[in-house]
């Protein structure tokens, strides 16, 4: 009686129903939309224009020390050249590119996708909350595509956001590296895939027993900033504290950041890339996987 | 299958080891039926449907739905079940048509086929006109109405309902309860709703449940319920007050107590309707005529203050539960929030 012979077993056909809900929220609201996009451009010209560091050794309004006897002007031509050379070697060894500006562009992706990925375990404790989910789940669509479908959902927006601000960085004025073609831009976003699979996973994982969004947001709050700040996202990692590096080390922002760095910035290190992608593969595929075994575990009480 | 939709064995479900809120409940439901799963709040009615459709597990105890055990074949109950719940599940910022197919898609229904159904559902909830207007925007009837057609999708073998009509108004409920009725007559399909409106469960079940602290306290058809109370109370006088006609009246078959309380007679009859001719006939018989007469039927308000008790109950919900009747309320009373 009941006609279920004619329905897909396809797991995908849920899964991207599941997607496309969460997505047509956003798509849909130009107002979301349009906040979703200007609020990582509003951080760009923030850090990277305002904080510019590089202005720190050019400002003229550094009185040069007076010596005795003064100084003939061709003296004076020459000492503002080699302090301005002095100060390019600075930034060339601390952020290895002339412009702070390039180099914080590069990081505010990596802290689009942090954000976006932050947001996705809200979504499921609004469904829990409001009954959604427990209607999707009296429903034969797989345990796991309801969690993998936020994960897609907020990787799918990374993205997006990821090529905004990449544009637009571009439209401002970033320094590429030496091996930079368009092509490298299809490494940035498998670099931005992989660290969005695993982050929002676990974010997902750690709201899908939550029934509080309260709860949900103090742990955003907790976690946002120490992830964003011990990494290499806005400072370079190696002039941090001792004590500071270990968890720079394991923390995925950093390297999905020198990751992009390397693909648009600098000249590429074939061997630190490798271990870049490894670190963020491993990263995706460990989290996902117990995002899902803990779906199956707690989704159904 | 044996005819029966759904059998439940000794069902429990026991939260935080200690909160038994099913208690070792049985009870089946016939192909075809409605059947009617009544109870204050907290009673259990939720937690029992959460366990046919499969969200929560029992902690003990068995049930098949479809003749499908819900522990063994959890995926094949939820193919041949639809389920209503108790909130607005359909998404606010979709329209009614994207979250029917949504609804659809859950099932792996096939876009061909889910377009077509989705629109004869819409139109079967006269839907139609506002299939492309976002979810928030709709009143609460008319949220209600989409929220049966999207657990109608799958064509359900069983339907389950989960307080249909929480928060509607009265126009607005005698609505929802003929569209009940239209889905039952097209699809012809068992359904097994909660409520805890009396005159819901009266008008729309073939057979009731009533369920307190977890255990079901009574059981059988609407009328068999008020039966067991004892029956329909006749009041009747006559022109002669002086003459005691107990004894006659009391001859009369299915009559069974007379009481004569200053010249009017108070008469504890069965079938009341049928009874009551027979009633004045013998009384003609023996040469008076009755000046007023009235029949009081038990309502089922009696039969559940009689079984779950007059007392109010002092519940402690979880904040989730709270949270989401709230918003339930909210939705149902006036579209957007």
């Amino acid at each position: 009686m009941t006609q279920r012979n004619g329905n897909s077993k396809n797991p995908l056909h849920g899964l991207w129903a599941l997607t496309n809900r969460e997505l047509k929220k956003w798509y849909k609201n130009p107002y979301l939309l349009f906040l979703s996009i200007i609020q990582p451009l509003i951080w760009m010209g923030l850090f990277g224009r305002a904080m510019n560091i590089g202005a720190i050794f050019t400002s003229t309004k550094i009185p040069i020390p007076t010596i005795d006897p003064p100084l003939t002007i061709p003296q004076q031509i020459q000492l503002g050249q080699a302090f301005s050379n002095f100060s390019t070697t600075i930034m060339q060894e601390t952020f290895k590119t002339s412009d702070y500006f390039s180099y914080m562009s590069v990081g505010i992706v990596s802290f689009v996708v942090l954000f976006t990925a932050m947001f996705s375990g809200m979504s499921i404790v609004w469904d829990r909350r409001l009954g959604f989910l427990s209607k999707a789940l009296s429903t034969p669509v797989a345990r796991g595509s309801i969690l993998m479908s936020k994960v897609l959902n907020s990787v799918i927006r990374s993205i997006i956001q990821a090529a905004i601000v990449l544009g637009f960085a571009f439209a401002l004025g970033l320094t590429v590296g030496p091996d930079f073609t368009v092509f490298n831009l299809l490494g940035v976003f498998a670099a931005v895939f992989l660290i969005g699979v695993g982050l929002s996973s676990i974010f997902i994982a750690i709201a899908v027993r939550s029934t509080r969004i309260e709860t949900q947001m103090a742990v955003m709050n907790l976690l946002n900033l120490p992830l964003l700040f011990a990494s290499n996202a806005l400072f370079p990692t190696n002039l941090m504290p001792d004590w500071l590096q270990p968890l720079t080390k394991i923390n995925p922002i950093t390297y999905v950041t020198d990751a992009n760095r390397q693909l648009i910035l600098y000249a590429i290190d074939m061997h630190q890339l490798a271990i870049d992608f490894l670190f963020l593969s491993a990263f995706a595929v460990i989290f996902s996987t117990i995002g899902i075994v803990l779906s199956w575990r707690y989704l159904s009480k | 299958m044996n005819g029966d939709a759904v059998v439940v064995e000794g069902l429990t479900r026991v939260f935080n080891k200690n909160l038994v809120a099913v208690d070792h409940v049985n009870f089946s439901v016939k192909e075809g039926e409605i059947f009617g799963f009544l109870g204050p709040n907290g009673a259990g009615k939720t937690t029992t449907i959460n366990m046919l459709i499969t969200v929560l597990k029992p902690t003990e105890g068995k049930a098949t739905v479809c003749g499908f055990d819900i522990l063994k074949h959890s995926s094949e109950v939820r193919n041949c079940i639809g389920v209503v719940p108790q909130e607005y599940t359909a998404d606010e910022d979709l329209t009614g048509l994207e979250n029917i197919i949504l609804c659809a898609d859950l099932y792996g229904i096939p876009r061909e086929i889910s377009k077509k159904r989705a629109e004869e559902l819409l139109e079967l909830v006269e839907l139609t006109k506002f299939k492309d207007k976002q979810v928030q925007t709709y009143s609460g009837g008319m949220r209600r109405r989409l929220e049966l057609a999207c657990g109608l999708i799958n064509r359900p073998h069983v339907f389950f309902l989960d307080e249909p009509t929480l928060g509607l108004d009265v126009q607005t409920r005698a609505a929802t309860w003929n569209y009940i009725k239209l889905l039952k007559k097209e699809y012809g399909m068992t359904i097994f709703m909660t409520t805890h409106y009396l005159e819901e469960a009266d008008m729309l079940c073939d057979r009731i449940a009533i369920i307190d602290y977890g255990k079901i306290v009574t059981m059988g058809t609407p009328n068999e319920l008020k039966e067991k109370l004892g029956g329909d109370i006749m009041t009747l006088s006559i022109k002669d007050g002086n003459i005691d006609l107990s004894s006659v009246i009391e001859k009369v078959p299915r009559v069974k107590e007379v009481k004569k309380q200053d010249g009017t007679y108070r008469i504890k009859v069965e079938d009341g309707e049928e009874t009551a001719p027979t009633i004045l006939d013998a009384i003609r018989a023996e040469g008076h005529s009755v000046t007023r007469l009235s029949l009081t039927k038990p309502t089922l308000d009696e039969v559940y203050l009689e079984y779950t008790g007059k007392s109010l109950r002092e519940e402690e919900e979880s904040k989730e539960a709270v949270f989401r009747q709230r918003v339930t309320m909210r939705r149902a009373r006036g579209g957007a929030h």
